[in-house]
């Protein structure tokens, strides 16, 4: 069985972001970057399948500049088999120029499932699992907190407005990964010597102009200071009073 | 004359709030643009919806999906009637609800249309032919103003933020069947399970109760449940909490959770880290009630109480059935 992770790098969630010069970028400038938080699920199913398939070949792949490397350090770390680097100068924020450049990786690595996080952190598009699927014709199942494989087919359990939904899809299929799925495990001592060693394969991703162009990034709207309304219990009447006359929201 | 296609969500109770609110949005992009809008109804029976009602919201005419097997949200089928639709009404900006649903078939439709899509959109304006949005980045962090381009230009709206009013109000448009694609299905949906219909979703309460690790224990956000049911809204969470399996995680809030913006946001029992802060800052009034007059979230909050929890939340339950009287 293989299994093809589509992981990416994005700025940890502690980081400050400035905004930079020419006000459609932002400054990298002692930016800290992590592994995606929802990929680390969907690397750490593909790593619970392969203990329980044997013969299972997990390979991570991510999109972007140089720095990205790092990610699949990390999930080669984590015990992943394989590792590719599709370089671009940048992270498209248009979903479908990602996907159409994953999309021929996948096509001619021709895996059994796909794997990705539901969304990244970063631009919260939720685009590239669907679009990828879509563009390769294959079942997809998103948003997953319960995932169990039988021979050539599937059985998830999504997270949606109406419930839980349960899906059976045939394999090959692509299927996004939720929070509720297994905890990520912690790389081993020995996984990430290794890793930090490993020489990294990569190829250009061959990514197309997108179609959405940042015009302007601006800071959220300021919130002026609030108002310290008292101590305990004794308060809650001029709570009360303030949110029903002044804010009036009850 | 350039066509606007807003899909409109359907939920047990017939048309949810936000296809008003997306249909609303539409007719404000047609006007700018000189066109009309169509609104998509999709159903498991025709008899279950006023699907006309959306003309009241700016839907010149409306196409009706009504098909048993599309009772359930399924992104195969789904999809191809989105796109049927868009090749019926010859849409040229197609807008979503940015729901579960809308969050996965907008970009199933985009990718198999060739289509650019922005996501999760908290504004939407129309400038030299093309769609402009704002889209929160990071969380909300970062404001992105975004320009599309393309033949064919798609966009999912925030639910809960764009004003679900009617500008024809009593108006009825008229509502054509749509002629149904063949709806094949590379996922097969066997079940959906537990959702209780009485139960409001976070992202679209408009009243949240967000507890944190100050609750204590998993079975005193009984007291938030109780003022949740008297305001109307939902109970959400913070991820320590969520991650020490008290609550669910679809009630998470924040950076890795959802992202919220209600009128009014009760926060107990936590300190407001910047992760949380990204999924709620952008709620309406935010009042806080902690310990520590010195959390992060107390200086931030629109009114705050300094003292303890269990005391103040009794407290609150009690003034706001007075004041209900």
């Amino acid at each position: 069985m293989k299994i093809l992770v589509c992981i990416k790098q994005v700025p940890d969630t502690e980081a400050l972001l400035r905004i930079a010069a020419d006000q459609t970028t932002l400054s990298d400038a002692g930016v800290k970057y992590i592994l995606n938080p929802y990929d680390e699920y969907a690397l750490e199913e593909a790593l619970r399948i392969k203990e329980a398939v044997p013969g299972t070949v997990i390979r991570a792949i991510t999109l972007g500049p140089a720095r990205c490397a790092e990610v699949l350090r990390t999930a080669a770390a984590m015990g992943a088999d394989e590792v590719l680097h599709l370089r671009a100068d940048e992270i498209p924020l248009d979903g479908l120029a990602s996907a159409r450049a994953l999309a021929r990786v996948a096509a001619e690595y021709t895996p059994d499932l796909i794997l990705l996080g539901k969304e990244s952190i970063d631009d919260g598009n939720m685009q590239v699992g669907p679009m990828l699927a879509e563009l390769l014709g294959l079942p997809c199942i998103t948003v997953v907190t319960r995932l169990t494989l039988s021979a050539g087919s599937l059985t998830a359990e999504c997270e949606r407005d109406d419930g839980t939904a349960i899906f059976e899809a045939p394999l090959p299929a692509v299927v996004t990964c939720q929070k509720g799925l297994s905890e990520p495990r912690y790389p081993s001592i020995r996984g990430k010597m290794a890793a930090m060693k490993m020489a990294i394969p990569e190829q250009p991703a061959g990514v197309s102009a997108g179609k959405i162009r940042i015009t302007r990034l601006t800071p959220p709207p300021a919130r002026a200071g609030g108002k310290r309304v008292g101590e305990g219990a004794a308060a809650v009447p001029e709570l009360v009073h303030l949110l029903h006359s002044e804010a009036r929201v009850i | 004359m350039p066509m606007v296609l807003a899909v409109a969500e359907v939920a047990d109770k017939g048309l949810r709030r936000v296809s008003h609110e997306v249909t609303g949005q539409a007719h404000l992009l047609s006007e700018a643009m000189g066109g009309q809008v169509t609104a998509l109804v999709i159903t498991g029976s025709a008899g279950s919806v006023d699907a006309g009602e959306l003309g009241a919201y700016g839907a010149d005419q409306v196409l009706l999906a009504a098909d048993q097997v599309l009772a359930a949200f399924q992104g195969d089928q789904y999809a191809e009637v989105v796109k049927a639709a868009i090749g019926q009404c010859g849409a040229a900006v197609v807008l979503f609800p940015a729901t579960a649903a809308g969050r996965e078939l907008a970009p199933r439709v985009a990718a198999a249309m060739d289509a650019v899509l922005a996501s999760d959109c908290i504004a939407i304006g129309w400038q030299e032919g093309g769609v402009t949005a704002q889209k929160p980045l990071y969380a909300g962090k970062v404001i992105a103003d975004v320009a599309l381009s393309g033949e064919l230009q798609i966009a999912s709206l925030r639910p809960g933020l764009f004003p679900a009013q009617a500008c024809r109000p009593g108006w009825s448009a008229p509502v054509t069947a749509l002629a149904l694609p063949p709806l094949t299905a590379r996922a097969h949906l066997r079940e959906v399970r537990g959702g209780d219909a009485n139960r409001l979703d976070v992202s679209e309460a408009d009243v949240i109760l967000c507890g944190g690790r100050g609750m204590r224990a998993p079975e005193n956000f009984a007291l938030l449940e109780e003022l949740a049911a008297m305001l109307g809204g939902a109970v959400g969470a913070t991820r320590a909490v969520v991650d020490a399996g008290w609550r669910p995680h679809s009630e998470q809030i924040g950076q890795t959770g959802k992202v919220v913006s209600p009128s009014l946001y009760i926060m107990c029992g936590a300190s407001g880290s910047i992760q949380h802060w990204a999924g709620m800052s952008g709620s309406r009034c935010i009042v806080a009630i902690n310990k520590d007059p010195n959390a992060p979230i107390m200086q931030r909050a629109d009114y705050s109480i300094t003292g303890d929890l269990f005391e103040v939340l009794p407290a609150l339950k009690q003034e706001i059935a007075r004041l209900r009287g």
